[in-house]
């Protein structure tokens, strides 16, 4: 066999080469070869260690389809070979039992390490609780700078764009109305849980991502090392807009990150309602399709028709043209085991009172009532 | 191997066509192991047809980001289906029929050991397969859950659920049936001097995927049957809110899913020795280690589930646990790989297509088990995890891996089927297109997958464009490529070449001893092995 | 059909057979029957009842046959190994089953029900405590679990004697005592009968005065899956049980040969071992 070596050893540099080759080359190109830019000290090494195993599985792979390729080549039965007659040998299956045991030890050793920090999060700065909605995430920070601060966080991609009847923006689908703000070199600490089905949080470049399981608390944590916006998906199938609930988190610096919090605090405090407006039918109306088109429409449909039968339209519906208190209930309650979440905890009184009069006044629906503030209040238990 | 009474195989052809129905009946009502062999092949390479249409509907929705051509809740439909028919209607069906044909004329068996309750395994599959087509047509349409049913997803959906519920339910008792039958007939009928220890590797690798069947077909059926209870009759196996869990789920599932997949590739591994040992001329290197590294396989597969749930949150030692124990599985694996191309060394190879369809195999299948390797390492599987990686890794395991090793076995068993030669030059061409198109559709998945593009997902964000189009343009190609080997079983059944007995040089087995194509009855009097 | 000639030969290969294509047929339509039931609509019912009624036709015609061809002597020695490997691995399957359910209860007392209750989740179930049994964190109802001590211990001696009565059965058929055989026999299916009722009036109680019922949570839901499938086990069991009556009485069975008779005996053993693991892991601990 010995003449052979030389022959392996060099297809397997000039193969090592060839792959050092693309992965520079994967540095420069416009489209990626390779993991996004790591932003966390344990992204990068997730991000060595993947070319670790690349490395070790790319020469494993050329010594064997190097013996391989060369036996190919060179014992034909058209150059006249005939075969031996060998079958067995313990000495050889021993030793090929035995090294890949060792170059498994080896690789596992800096993994297993790897993954202790990751799953360590223990003393965070900042403690985010992301609730996962069938197609959207709900945010509420629940500890350290910006306590108190809860928001909705839904895809903000025009539905044109989707359906090829606008030019798609350069963040299409991985763009949202409200982004998750953080400060950077700060230990941030998310909690994942969901309302409905399983979503997953997920981040490439924090190498961040974590199944949110209704009815359990899940948790990870990430420490950005730069400023920046980085954006991710939703990574657990969950229904029909899967593909439509990116996650954005911008990391911005200290000073940045307590303006925004003001700025957060003030709008909490404005948003306070006024509980003894009067509105009108029209008004009431208007602010109600705006939520609608926020919150309903996903399932609904902007006209109301659903789409059944997994989603009942509304248009003619004989719960949204029927008793109040019924209608209310389905929308602050939702419906267990169906895609109909309870609205009760994501809107305020008077959204839920604008979009009931909305969907009662719409479309075929014409009951001339109007559903106030105070009513949903009282219906909230 | 030596067959004292060979000759004697095929002497009792005598009665076969008696009193046996004819035309459709004959179909319908037999109990001859090549006949529901045969069917169990044709109705595997149609259910590959309608999967691949799937396929190629899914990658034409996603030759460029937007929605052009389904609906997001079709897609996720086509997805689920797609998988579903695939593993279940595709590749574990053809591995069957290859077993049905193949067992009992390897061993010296006259037939199945139980020749009704093979017909039924076989007559299961068709109404199965219709409950998963079907449920396409119904109100709320087919289940969207994914292959992997993961509730509460599952909950939400509409009677297309159920009805995928019952085919699988349906399924399972086919394949564990089909199974029980398969055990039997090895353990129980094989011919005088036929020890295991001299069984082909073929019958071996059965004997254990038969086992593995058995083991975790039932454990789905369990899986299966608390989702339909939590749909329909209020208990709360997956739901917090009573105590349960959806995790739970995951880990039912898991314990049958991944010993699946070693059911769906360990057949494979059986055709491929043996297409290699007789391409090569060359006995197989380290049978008695290719008999130890399938068991290891088989019995580890049990201990590794949850390396497809380490972004769930379990515990870290669970975590640990897990990774360690899936690495594990690569060496045994190893040494199969190893072993093949040491049957290889210094043999005397030839090229004809089932060889180049078993190397086409060894060389992707490796691909696929390293993406597997570093899908097993925890802490790079947090970014990898339900992304386009685990794809390709799948589909490199799973097309280049099972699929490719069943055209192995279809094109060096398909003379002694039908008695006659296929098309060598076409199914050369078949291979080479084959090769260069899956690497083109599914090689490019890797990056997608580590770029961070998400599984199960119509549309996409602009940066994925370049890899997807060629992947869709690879999966045309790929799908447009199979219509070689349609042609191909077609013309060599109808107008093929006269094949001898023993079309393959350095082929050995009972097998080659009857002649081509294998007669209605064989073995009726058993060869001894000496 | 074209068997006759086989027989002399080592292995008895059945002819062709319409059978197998009537029992695709019966759980063809026993499935979209169920599909409809659960689903309200359609003729659900009436498929359903057509599914069960060609499925037993189909067991009657199949196993008639099969009986027919035993009695004939058709089956040899090695025909007999067959029925025996099909039997283990079969049963095996059941255990493998049953091991789904018994490996979910096992998930929800030890990891799901005290996660629950844990000071991760109590940001979402702040009052909720890990005790066992338990219907979950969201159950308001008041209701009370199995008690061993009843109905359930006498159950596990019914079945308990009940495999020493089918012992005795076998006994009595191995030296030829037909009628130990037959009062073996008779009094297995008693006792396995009076099993079955006793366990429906426990269902009936703890659905009417316990409000226990399936939707009782983690509880609820485990405790009917698992004795529920146990059940409907010896049920089948039963009713297998009834059929070996049938034939001991018209004079089948030698005592070299009646592995009907031993199939039988293996599976009321094997749903017997399940009562016992049931009955400690459910009802008493
Ligand atoms: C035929 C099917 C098949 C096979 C054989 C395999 C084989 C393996 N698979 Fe794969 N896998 C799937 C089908 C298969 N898989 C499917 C369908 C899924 C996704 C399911 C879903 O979510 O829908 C999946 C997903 C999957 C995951 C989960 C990914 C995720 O969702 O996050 C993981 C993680 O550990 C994994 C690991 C492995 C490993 C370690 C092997 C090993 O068996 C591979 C062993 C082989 C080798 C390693 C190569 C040869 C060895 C050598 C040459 C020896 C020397 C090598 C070294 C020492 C490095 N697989
Ligand atoms: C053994 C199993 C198997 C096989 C053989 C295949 C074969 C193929 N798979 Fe499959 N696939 C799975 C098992 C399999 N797959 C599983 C388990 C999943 C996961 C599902 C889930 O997420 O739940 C999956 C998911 C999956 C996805 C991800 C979907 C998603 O996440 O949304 C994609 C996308 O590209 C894909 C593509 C393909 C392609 C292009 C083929 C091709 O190889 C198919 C080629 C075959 C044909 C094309 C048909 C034959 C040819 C003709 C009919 C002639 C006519 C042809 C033309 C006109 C062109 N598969
Ligand atoms: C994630 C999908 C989804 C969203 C978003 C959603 N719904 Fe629903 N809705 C459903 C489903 C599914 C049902 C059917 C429930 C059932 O099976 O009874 C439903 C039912 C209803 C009904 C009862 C209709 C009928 O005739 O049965 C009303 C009213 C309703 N939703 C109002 C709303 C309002 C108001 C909003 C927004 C604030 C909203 N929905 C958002 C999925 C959704
Ligand atoms: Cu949320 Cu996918
Ligand atoms: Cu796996």
């Amino acid at each position: 066999m010995c003449i052979k070596k030389t022959g392996v050893r060099a297809a397997a540099l000039w193969a090592s080469g060839a792959i050092l080759a693309t992965v520079t080359a994967s540095a420069q190109a416009g489209y990626q070869l390779n993991f996004q830019e790591p932003a966390t000290k344990l992204a990068r090494e997730v991000y060595d260690l993947h070319m670790m195993m690349m490395y070790i599985c790319g020469v494993i792979f050329v010594g064997v389809f190097g013996v391989m390729f060369y036996s190919v080549f060179k014992h034909r039965k058209s150059s006249g070979r005939t075969a031996a007659t060998f079958h067995e040998n313990t000495t050889v299956e021993l030793i090929w039992t035995i090294i890949p045991t060792i170059i498994l030890i080896v690789m596992v050793w800096p993994v297993t390490k790897a993954l202790i920090a990751m799953r360590d999060t223990s003393s965070a700065d900042i403690t985010i609780k992301a609730t996962g909605y069938q197609w959207k995430w709900g945010y509420d920070y629940i500890k350290g700078e910006g306590e108190g601060i809860k928001f909705m966080s839904m895809l903000s991609t025009p539905r044109e764009q989707v359906e090829g009847r606008a030019p798609k923006g350069e963040h299409y689908l991985l763009e949202v109305d409200n982004n998750v703000v953080v400060p950077v070199g700060k230990k941030i600490r998310i909690l994942t849980t969901a309302e409905d089905v399983i979503h997953a949080w997920y981040v490439p470049a924090f190498a961040v991502k974590q199944d949110a399981i209704p009815g359990f608390i899940r948790d990870t944590s990430f420490r950005a090392d730069r400023e920046g916006i980085f954006r991710g998906q939703c990574a657990e199938l969950c229904g029909k807009d899967h593909g439509f609930m990116p996650i954005v988190v911008e990391v911005v610096s200290a000073e940045k990150y307590s303006a925004w919090v003001a700025e957060q605090k003030a709008r909490l405090s404005v948003a306070a309602e006024d509980p003894n407006k009067v509105w009108s039918l029209d008004e009431l109306k208007q602010h109600g399709e705006a939520v609608y088109t926020k919150n309903c429409a996903a399932c609904h449909q902007a006209t109301g028709k659903g789409l059944p039968p997994a989603f009942p339209a509304l248009d003619g519906s004989k719960i949204a043209t029927g008793s109040k208190e019924v209608h209310l209930d389905i929308v602050l309650n939702g419906k267990a085991g169906t895609a109909m979440q309870s609205f009760g905890k994501q809107l305020s009184d008077t959204d839920i009172a604008a979009v009931l009069t909305y969907e009662r006044n719409s479309w075929g629906n014409k009951t001339g009532d109007m559903v106030l503030p105070a009513e949903v209040k009282a219906a909230r238990k | 191997m030596n067959i004292a009474t060979a000759a004697n195989g095929h002497v009792t052809a005598h009665d076969d066509h008696d009193h046996a129905p004819k035309g459709m009946m004959r179909w319908l009502t037999t109990t001859n192991h090549k006949d529901i062999g045969s069917m169990y092949l044709w109705f595997s390479f149609f259910m590959f047809l309608v999967g691949g249409c799937m396929a190629l509907t899914i990658r034409s929705e996603l030759f460029q980001p937007g929605l052009q051509i389904v609906r997001p809740e079709f897609f996720n439909q086509l997805t689920t289906l797609h998988g579903l028919i695939m593993v279940f209607g595709a590749i574990m069906p053809a591995f069957v029929g290859f077993a049905n044909w193949m067992i009992p004329l390897q061993i010296g068996a006259s037939d199945m050991a139980f020749g009704r309750m093979n017909n039924w395994s076989f007559w299961l599959l068709p109404p199965a397969a219709l409950l998963l087509v079907a449920s396409m047509f119904v109100p709320g349409g087919a289940a969207a859950a994914g292959w992997t049913l993961y509730p509460p997803l599952t909950i939400q959906q509409g009677m297309g659920m159920d009805m995928a519920i019952f085919a699988i339910h349906i399924l399972g008792i086919s394949s564990i049936m089909g199974s029980i039958n398969i055990i039997t007939t090895i353990l129980n009928l094989r011919a005088p001097g036929m020890t295991l220890m001299k069984m082909p590797l073929f019958c071996w690798t059965w004997l254990i995927t038969a086992y593995l069947i058995i083991a975790v077909m039932p454990i789905l059926a369990g899986a299966v049957t608390m989702t339909l209870t939590d749909r329909h009759f209020g208990t709360h196996f997956f739901s917090a809110a009573g105590g349960g869990d959806p995790v739970l789920f995951q880990h039912i599932f898991w314990f049958f899913g991944h010993p699946e997949v070693y059911i769906v590739i360990i057949p494979g591994f059986g055709v491929v020795s043996q297409v290699i040992s007789t391409f090569s001329r060359k006995p197989v290197f380290g049978y008695a280690s290719m008999v130890y590294a399938i068991a290891a396989i088989g019995i580890l597969s049990f201990t590794v589930w949850a390396h497809h749930m380490y972004t769930t949150g379990m515990p870290i030692s669970a975590q640990l646990y897990f990774m360690y124990a899936t690495m594990l599985i690569a060496v045994p694996t190893g040494v199969k790989i190893f072993n093949w191309t040491a049957t290889m060394w210094r043999g005397s190879l030839s090229f004809e297509t089932p060889m180049l369809f078993a190397i086409g195999f060894i060389f992707l299948f490796t691909l696929g088990g390293f993406s597997g390797l570093v899908l097993a390492m925890a802490a790079v599987d947090v970014q990898m995890q339900d992304t386009y990686y685990v794809v390709a890794h799948f589909h490199y395991t799973m097309v280049a891996g099972a699929l490719f090793s069943a055209f192995a076995g279809l094109y060096y068993w398909l003379p002694k089927w039908t008695g006659h030669m296929y098309n060598e030059k076409m199914g050369q061409l078949h291979f080479w297109l084959s090769f260069v198109f899956f690497n083109m559709t599914f090689f490019v998945q890797h990056f997608l997958g580590i770029a961070g593009m998400p599984r199960r997902i119509p549309d996409y964000a602009l940066q994925f464009t370049e890899f997807n189009q060629i992947s869709t343009i690879g999966a045309f190609g790929f799908g447009l490529s199979q219509l070689l080997v349609v042609y191909n079983v077609i013309s060599c059944m109808r107008s093929g070449e006269k094949a001898p007995a023993k079309p393959w040089e350095g082929a050995e087995g009972l097998e080659w001893e009857v002649p081509s194509p294998a007669p209605h009855h064989t073995w009726e009097v058993q060869p001894i092995i000496k | 059909m074209s068997t006759e000639h086989h027989q002399e030969s080592y292995y008895y290969v059945p002819g062709p057979s319409a059978w197998p294509l009537v029992g695709s047929l019966a759980l063809f339509l026993l499935a979209i029957g169920a599909v409809m039931v659960m689903n309200k609509t359609g003729p659900g019912t009436l498929t359903l009842l057509a599914g069960f009624a060609v499925l037993f036709y189909m067991m009657y015609g199949w196993f008639g046959k099969v009986i027919g061809e035993s009695e004939s002597g058709a089956y040899n020695k090695r025909v007999d190994g067959s029925f025996r490997w099909a039997m283990g691995w079969f049963i095996f399957s059941e255990v493998m089953f049953f091991a789904a359910f018994f490996g979910a209860l096992y998930y929800l007392r030890t990891i799901s029900v005290p996660d629950l209750a844990s000071a991760d989740n109590a940001l979402l179930w702040p009052d909720f405590k890990s005790v066992w049994p338990s219907a979950g964190p969201d159950f308001k109802e008041e209701w009370e679990a199995m008690k061993p001590w009843g109905i359930p211990a006498i159950n596990t001696l019914l079945l308990l004697t009940s495999g020493v009565t089918l012992t005795w059965a076998h006994w009595g058929l191995m030296k030829g005592n037909r009628t130990q055989l037959k009062a073996g026999l008779f009094l297995t299916v008693l006792l396995g009968s009076v099993f079955l009722g006793f366990q429906f009036y426990e269902y009936g109680h703890a659905y009417h005065e316990m409000n226990l019922t399936l939707a009782t949570g983690a509880y609820g839901s485990t405790f009917y899956m698992l004795t529920g499938f146990h059940g409907f086990h010896v049920t089948v069991g039963t009713i297998m049980l009834i059929v070996m009556l049938g034939r001991s009485m018209k004079g089948h069975f030698t005592a070299e040969h009646h592995f009907a008779f031993e199939a039988v005996a293996w599976y009321w053993h094997f749903v017997d071992v399940v009562w016992l693991f049931l009955f400690v892991v459910v009802y008493w601990l």
